[in-house]
């Protein structure tokens, strides 16, 4: 998983709420695409004009905010569908790190899952990053994960082990491996527990 | 010592190792894969050179991108039978059973787990599906996971959560004729938002929930993700086990009893304490229908169109301040793991009988699993439907999301009986209305959204 220490970078103003992964990714484009290729479909529907051209009105491509790797989410940002590739598709157009008052929790998961922080403020500080980010030359925000800060003085939390996770790129199915031999205990033991549980398609 | 909630009791008999700061290694019990989630998490642990750690602990079977035209035989273009053929392959290397067609246990993944006694009271149940919180209608602890975490579960058998907090929602009162499950459940999310559970594992309860069959409990479960909540449980009582019993992976004889007796223990105690609480009488509720593009955009379908969010209204087609009910309708969709099981197609079928879908109207059913159908069929429902002009469909997700190909055209309007009616879930531009399979029927058979009551 790519590292993610601090980022200085352009935050696009993204306020709707209960943006659904339905929307930032479409269904068509998650049986066939290549992960490589998501990033061109991330909101598809509201990016591109019918007949494919792009949509000016759309905040990501509005040339202040083309190549902005900060989104600054309204509430519940990626509910919906447990789809990876919504965040595969906004890590495709550089995304790498969105601040919101909450999100889908299965999203939330997926984001960690591939170097994306997801940010949760109070959705007063939010708006307040809304308001900048949307303010007339408004400058790039930095991310520091490592001080758990937003532009030098907004504090945000994050779990140790996620922190961790994503400071050292660490990958969690690594990690849980090294644990096999507790796991193996654990199945030993709740073998005699809960029989019913082992071998039940073999039967 | 404080009493315990179902959920923890559940919990923490998975817990494998304490990770710290809340994070706990999880043995998972269930996996259900299917082809479209499920292929790339093989295709993954195969690039990695890992093994499945625990196939026998898996089922697999073919529900998003199958064809459900009849007659079908894959699915509606090569690309989705390669997708099919990887998922075939990779299941029989690593030695999990699949679902395959003519299988009574092929079908919608949150449908057949159930059937075939593979999701059991207590088990930890995990798939590539949001839905996946379904299974909590029985007892078990079961959620959605993206590509990495089922990745995870297929080389290590476990998860790493971080543990939620804990709702109780009492369903209260008894639900008046017209009214069913996915009324209740609606109306819950109409009442408290689609974030009202976020960060919850939530325990539905009290009179209304206990008077549901076990179908009924799948669907409030299922639609858990729509109030914000990854996990939807229900206290497994003698309906649950009655549900379970004899079913093909349920377990038998000495080991039943010994499951049996343990599945008793696990009921919330009666001090049990929620980090949140919620009620809902259900006395006073009327059949429920989405008006916008959120399941939260939800009314009786006796009330008129509220003046709120414009951009879903626009996006809907419907101007504020008229009725709901007499809304032309273009399609009707019955089917889903919210409402394809047999017990929503009878629903459906006692509105329908002996009448007619409206002209103008094209409606389907497609059952949730290849059971479901044959046991419609024996009782002759595809008969009832047909007569009136619905198409009899193959077991799949269908229109639930299309990723088949089976879409809702642009402008057009839907009765779903599905769960979600996001902007574009059906098709650019389709306009769903999610309702019970009863409303549903109701407005196949008008033309219009109308109240089932008057049936
Ligand atoms: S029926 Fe719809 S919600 Fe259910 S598993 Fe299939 S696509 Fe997902």
């Amino acid at each position: 998983m790519e590292k993610f220490t601090t980022l200085t970078a352009t935050a696009a103003p993204f306020p709707q709420r209960n943006v659904d992964t339905d929307t930032i990714i479409r269904i068509e484009r998650c049986t066939g695409t290549p992960k490589a290729e998501l990033g061109k479909y991330a909101f598809e529907m509201a990016r591109y004009l019918p007949g494919g051209a792009e949509n000016p009105e759309f905040v990501l491509n509005q040339p202040r905010y083309r190549g902005a790797q900060i989104l600054v989410c309204g509430e519940f940002f990626g509910t919906g569908s447990s789809r990876e590739m919504a965040v595969w598709a906004l890590a495709g157009m550089g995304i790498r790190c969105l601040i919101a008052p909450s999100f889908g929790q299965i999203f939330q998961g997926n984001c960690f899952q591939n170097g994306v922080l997801p940010i949760t403020l109070p959705p007063a500080s939010v708006a307040a990053l809304m308001r900048q980010a949307s303010a007339p030359g408004a400058g790039s925000f930095t991310v520091d994960l490592e001080r758990q800060a937003v532009n030098g003085d907004i504090r945000f939390e994050i779990g140790a082990r996620r922190k961790q996770m994503l400071l050292e790129g660490l990958d969690e199915i690594d990690l849980t491996l090294a644990l096999e031999p507790k796991i193996a205990a654990f199945q030993d033991a709740d073998r005699t527990r809960r029989p019913w549980i082992y071998g039940c398609t073999r039967s | 010592m404080a009493g315990r909630t179902l959920f923890d009791k559940v919990w923490d008999e998975h817990v494998i190792e304490d990770l710290g700061d809340g994070v706990q290694l999880l043995h998972v019990d269930r996996h259900l894969l299917n082809e479209l989630s499920g292929h790339r998490g093989q295709l993954e642990i195969a690039k990695r050179g890992l093994a499945m750690r625990n196939p026998e602990l898996s089922i697999g079977t073919l529900d998003h991108v199958v064809s459900t035209a009849p007659g079908r035989r894959g699915g509606p273009a090569p690309w989705a039978d390669r997708m099919i053929e990887i998922f075939r392959a990779e299941s029989r290397r690593a030695g999990v059973a699949v679902h395959d067609f003519g299988d009574d246990g092929q079908g919608i993944v949150h449908v057949i787990g159930p059937e075939l006694g593979f999701t059991l009271p207590g088990v930890l149940l995990v798939c590539g599906d949001s839905h996946t919180c379904t299974h909590g209608a029985l007892g078990a602890l079961a959620w959605g996971i993206g590509t990495s975490e089922l990745t995870h579960v297929l080389a290590t058998q476990t998860l790493v959560q971080q543990k939620p907090r804990t709702m109780r929602v009492r369903f209260d009162g008894a639900v008046p004729r017209g009214v069913g499950a996915k009324d209740m459940i609606l109306a819950l999310i109409g009442k408290i938002g689609t974030a009202g559970g976020m960060g919850y594992a939530v325990e539905y309860a009290g009179e209304a929930i206990r008077a549901l069959d076990l179908e009924g409990r799948m669907t409030v479960c299922n639609l858990s993700i729509e109030l914000g909540a990854k996990i939807g449980m229900i206290a497994p009582d003698a309906k649950t086990f009655e549900y379970a019993k004899g079913r093909r992976y349920a377990p038998e004889g000495p080991q039943w009893n010994q499951a049996l007796a343990h599945w008793q223990t696990l009921p919330s105690d009666a001090d049990a304490r929620f980090d949140a609480e919620h009620t809902l009488d259900c006395a006073t509720l009327a059949p429920q229908i989405t008006w916008g593009t959120s399941p939260e955009d939800v009314i009786g379908v006796d009330a008129i169109v509220p003046d709120a969010k414009p951009e879903a209204l626009a996006y809907m087609g419907l101007a504020p301040g008229r009725p709901i009910a007499g809304t032309k309708v273009d399609r009707v969709f019955i089917g889903s793991c919210t409402n394809a099981r047999l017990s929503d197609l009878r629903a459906a079928a006692r509105i329908v009988r002996g009448r007619r879908v409206a002209a103008h109207v094209k409606a389907w059913v497609v059952p949730g699993s290849t059971r479901v159908k044959r046991e419609a069929q024996a009782e002759g429902l595809d008969e009832v439907f047909r007569a009136a002009g619905f198409e009899w469909r193959e077991p799949g997700c269908s229109m639930c999301v299309g990723a088949n190909g089976d879409l809702v055209a642009p402008l057009e309007r839907c009765v779903s009986t599905s769960n979600r009616n996001f902007v574009g879930r059906q098709g650019p531009q389709a306009r769903t209305h999610l309702a019970s399979p009863a409303s549903a029927a109701a407005a196949a058979i008008a033309g219009e959204i109308a109240d089932v009551r008057s049936f």
